[in-house]
């Protein structure tokens, strides 16, 4: 029950909320990790996934290859990003923690995505087709909007992980919450290590329940009316 | 270094036991060098010589350094290099594995007289030196004279920041400490001989502090890429020489005194006519810290062979022909 109390003194206590090095810092820059990391995952990981699941090609071997982020260990992408990161000059901490980060969140970015446009009804689409639609018109106003809420369940699973995940990059001197726990560790404070799993875990926790609500409210009129 | 994992130390030791009650039918055969001494005219017979070391470059350099003295001078010398951690080779030592090796004040007088009883390690390296011997003597052990060179906690700077602010020590630091970033260990701001030490003793306050590591690649490359003015490296980190590094002189001496020093068996001692200690001496004299990083730096970056570099040192010294 102590290490309870040292927590809640840890967490309540003014001066671990201010300044460049505060809980208020610490978070924003959590954030700005993962999203900047989800961000350049969606910019890589939608295009493939978008035109591989209109055009059904291919899928399968995308799907898999980008299954091989899952297996590739983070820590090691980390290692490898930093040294690269040096190379470049972009410096420590951030970018090589970016680069660990992204591999993490293309996998279920692009199955579902893939998965999404996949499912669509083919009736619809080809309905559309008969119409007139173009193939841009087709996935713009049927497939993107009728697969939205399986594409943001999957970016969903990414983020959440990657907010788990960015806590690695308080090991190549990177700041986020992870700062916390590194920090904690090697000044055996323990109560300062407890504070940032926690947090962590709060922001995950909340990742997850914004992009559940953002899912719901785009739920296109007419499915919901099927439900 | 400067940690170990208690039961492989154990085992290890285990094992260094073994090979050198293994060893001593061979190197039992003195009659054999002393023949071959006394034939070869040096009319004095030289006791048979084990250099041993830790486990990591400077080491091994040192190590070299103290065996090819000897053997210049006629010692028959082993090499035991490599053992393992001090948890390993400062047993090893005090059981007669091994004869001579290379030692750093502060840390060896913490590691033999943990609890300080004997005397405690100062940031006075003759200090440090008396109370190690005093800790040393019922071990049968003797401390040497000790380098100029040490291995301890050092602040650099780049050399573009060294020039533009004109720093040369760390007391230059204490009127512009709160436009400059620290970068360090996460412990650093915290712990007496990082930045707490550089606040009480230099009154020096940084306008941050950056959570790097101990003296490893990211604080090199912190200060590489400017993220950082001033790092936390080891004193004897061939990076000073690599990257052109200035280690800040800590003139108000805020770390302990990890000077380099032989140390030798007093049993050892006893067969010799005083020419060892003198030899080892000749060493200490002239190992500075920018000949010692200068070495660490080809063997350690440039990855020369060890045994070279130690000749090429002790040639240009003049300590052998």
């Amino acid at each position: 029950m102590t290490a309870l109390g040292d927590l809640v003194r840890w967490l309540t206590d003014p001066v671990n909320w201010e300044g460049p090095h505060g809980i208020p810092v610490r978070v924003f820059e959590h954030i700005e990790l993962s999203a900047i990391s989800v961000l350049v995952a969606l910019l890589i990981a939608m295009p493939i996934a978008l035109y591989l699941g209109h055009t059904g090609r291919a899928g399968f071997v995308a799907i898999n290859v980008a299954n091989v982020g899952r297996a590739l260990p983070s820590l090691a992408l980390l290692a490898f990003g930093l040294v690269i990161a040096i190379s470049l000059g972009l410096g420590l901490g951030f970018w090589p923690t970016v680069f660990a980060l992204v591999p993490l969140a293309i996998p279920p970015i692009l199955t579902n995505a893939y998965v999404a446009v996949r499912e669509v009804d083919r009736d619809i689409v080809d309905a559309a087709r008969g119409m007139g639609l173009s193939e841009g018109q087709i996935l713009r106003s049927i497939e993107v909007p009728l697969g939205l809420p399986l594409m943001l369940a999957g970016i969903r699973t990414a983020a959440v992980n990657v907010v788990a995940t960015a806590t690695l990059g308080a090991l190549v001197a990177g700041g986020a919450l992870g700062r916390f726990i590194v920090d904690g560790l090697a000044l055996q404070e323990y109560d300062q290590l407890m504070a940032g799993a926690l947090l962590v875990a709060l922001l995950a926790v909340a990742t997850e329940v914004s992009f559940a609500a953002l899912e719901r409210a785009t739920v296109p009129a007419g499915m919901r009316a099927i439900r | 270094m400067k940690r170990g994992h208690k039961l492989i130390a154990a085992l290890v030791a285990v094992a260094v036991v073994a090979s050198a009650c293994g060893g001593t039918g061979t190197s039992g055969s003195t009659a054999t060098a002393t023949a071959t001494a006394t034939a070869t005219a040096t009319a004095v017979a030289r006791p048979d010589v084990i250099v041993g070391s830790t486990n990591f470059y400077e080491q091994i350099t040192l190590g070299e350094l103290y065996s090819q003295i000897l053997e210049a001078n006629g010692y028959k010398v082993t090499r035991k290099f490599n053992l393992g951690n001090r948890e390993i080779v400062e047993p090893a030592i005090e059981s007669g594995q091994i004869d001579v090796d290379a030692e750093y004040l502060a840390t060896l007088l913490a590691f033999v007289d943990k609890n300080g009883t004997v005397a405690k390690p100062t940031t006075d390296p003759k200090a440090t030196q008396i109370g190690l011997q005093k800790a040393l003597d019922p071990k049968g052990l003797t401390v040497l004279d000790y380098a100029a060179a040490t291995d301890q906690n050092g602040f650099v700077v780049t050399q573009a920041t060294a020039s533009s602010k004109s720093l040369k020590k760390l007391s230059d630091l204490a009127p512009i400490g709160n436009t400059l970033v620290l970068g360090g260990p996460p412990e650093c701001p915290q712990r007496p001989f990082c930045q707490l030490g550089l606040k009480n003793t230099y009154g020096i306050t940084f306008k941050d502090f950056k959570p790097l590591d101990s003296g490893g690649p990211l604080t090199i490359a912190a200060l590489d890429g400017k993220q950082i003015d001033v790092g936390l490296l080891f004193t004897s980190d061939p990076s000073i020489v690599a990257k052109n590094f200035v280690l800040l002189d800590d003139d108000k001496h805020l770390q302990l005194a990890d000077n380099i020093a032989p140390v030798v068996r007093n049993a050892l001692l006893n067969k010799d006519d005083g020419t060892l200690p003198r030899l080892l001496d000749s060493i200490s004299a002239k190992l500075t810290q920018a000949e010692l990083n200068d070495m660490n730096k080809q063997v350690a970056v440039d990855k020369a062979d060890s045994k070279a570099v130690a000749a090429a040192w002790l040639k240009k010294q003049g300590l052998i022909k």
